[in-house]
């Protein structure tokens, strides 16, 4: 009868199998997140430059964006004007409450883009 | 932290003023409404905006607002893309409906040099009467079907009175009809009020940012943006009425149109052109 159960040597490269796959999952899963956080930035950037959605560049000069408009402010140096992220996402959602006279339309209110879609514009707007 | 005190300053001097008015003034007189002065403001308003502007510039809406569109829009002006419109308007003006009548029986002075008349309060229909509106009732009064109000050959026969009336200062009056003065009233009201999903005001664009940028465009000023009805655009290819602007710019900031002279439509174009007053005529315009 042959020894149908592995012999010790022969269950070291399961072992090592074992670690290398756990490697690979541990790999996949931070340049999953990567790819993810930056997916998201893309995804922002779609949004400010697509017309029918975000439409930042109609009244904001945006690096990277063609024919901006002058209404708004330039969109540079946003992380040290904007902190912190909950007061950019409150712009978004209706700057009225902080400026009546805002020309901006209130995005999260009036559903213009999903909470989800601002979050993504953030994250984009957090590049700048 | 000043501005803000500055402002309570203000508001309580402003509450204070008031409070003296209402106490020497016959109670109500206070909130009267008061186009004359709307009209002196409105125009102040722009003039210190744009203090090198010539008032009678303002008509030319974008391109008063910058030398290089001023030069584009002077060579535009040597063959003005709204021409063959003008030319069909004039041809439609003279020809004689079925019943041999033409447009110029309709009208004072034959329909010659009197755009800056319109729109009028009607007192004995108690609404505000557009050029537009006068010309398909003057149609169906001589048994010719209505024309659309926003292109096309309502464009046409518009540019050509329009043009005949180039350089005449806008004269819109206000009888002395309550009714007259709430048409007035409501208009300015809508044309401040915010809407649609982007919620903007006709205000949000035209009173708080002529000159700027639209993506590649220049908005126009308020003052005197009738003046120039109808224009050739190029973004529409083709000619447009007061109506066709009014309802494009409600459905670009996502708000439902109203149907072309609505009521309320009407009372818009009644308020700013009584705003724009003493402006020349210069329709038919052309704009990017």
């Amino acid at each position: 009868m042959t020894d149908h159960f592995p012999t010790k040597s022969a269950r070291f490269p399961t072992l090592r199998l074992a670690a290398f796959a756990l490697a690979l999952v541990i790999g996949a899963f931070a340049s999953a997140s990567f790819a993810q956080a930056q997916s998201a930035v893309d995804e922002g950037r779609k949004l400010a430059f697509d017309r029918g959605k975000g439409n930042c560049l109609t009244c904001h000069v945006i690096k990277g964006g063609n024919l901006p408009g002058t209404i708004g402010p330039e969109l540079v140096d946003i992380k040290s004007k904007y902190p912190k992220r909950e007061d950019l996402v409150a712009i978004l959602n209706d700057e009225t409450l902080r400026n009546p006279l805002t020309v901006m339309p209130p995005f999260g209110r009036n559903r213009i883009l999903t909470e989800k879609e601002i979050d993504a514009v953030v994250d984009f707007l957090q590049t700048l | 932290m000043k501005l803000r005190s500055a402002i309570y300053l203000a508001s309580a001097a402003l509450a204070l003023a008031a409070l003296t008015l209402a106490s020497t003034l016959p109670s109500g007189a206070a909130d009267k409404v008061d186009p004359a002065a709307d009209a002196k403001a409105f125009r102040k308003f722009f003039t210190d905006k744009f203090p090198k502007v010539k008032l009678e510039d303002f008509v030319n809406g974008p391109y008063s607002m910058n030398e290089d569109l001023y030069r584009q829009w002077q060579e535009k002006e040597q063959f003005p893309p709204y021409e063959f419109s003008l030319e069909m308007g004039k041809e439609m003006f003279s020809k004689p409906f079925k019943n041999g009548k033409t447009y110029a029986d309709c009208f004072p002075n034959g329909g010659i040099g009197i755009r800056q008349n319109y729109p009028y309060f009607d007192e004995k229909e108690g609404k505000v009467i557009t050029l537009e509106l006068a010309l398909n009732r003057c149609r169906e009064a001589n048994g010719e079907p209505p024309y659309s109000y926003v292109k096309d050959e309502m464009a046409a026969l518009t540019a050509y009175m329009a043009f005949t009336s180039r350089g005449k200062p806008m004269d819109i009056k206000i009888p002395n009809d309550p009714r007259a003065l709430e048409a007035y009233e409501k208009g300015k009201e809508y044309f401040y009020t915010r809407r649609g999903q982007l919620n903007f005001s006709c205000a949000t664009c035209h009173v708080q940012s002529p000159g700027e940028r639209i993506r590649a465009e220049i908005l126009a000023p308020a003052l005197g943006i009738v003046n120039a009805m109808p224009i050739y655009r190029s973004e529409w290819s083709g000619m447009g009425t007061t109506s066709r602007r009014f309802t494009t710019c409600n459905s670009q900031i996502r708000a439902v149109p109203l149907s072309p002279q609505d009521d309320e439509y009407r009372n818009v174009e009644y308020y700013l052109s009584y705003v724009s007053n003493g402006l020349p005529i210069s329709g038919p315009g052309a704009r990017p």
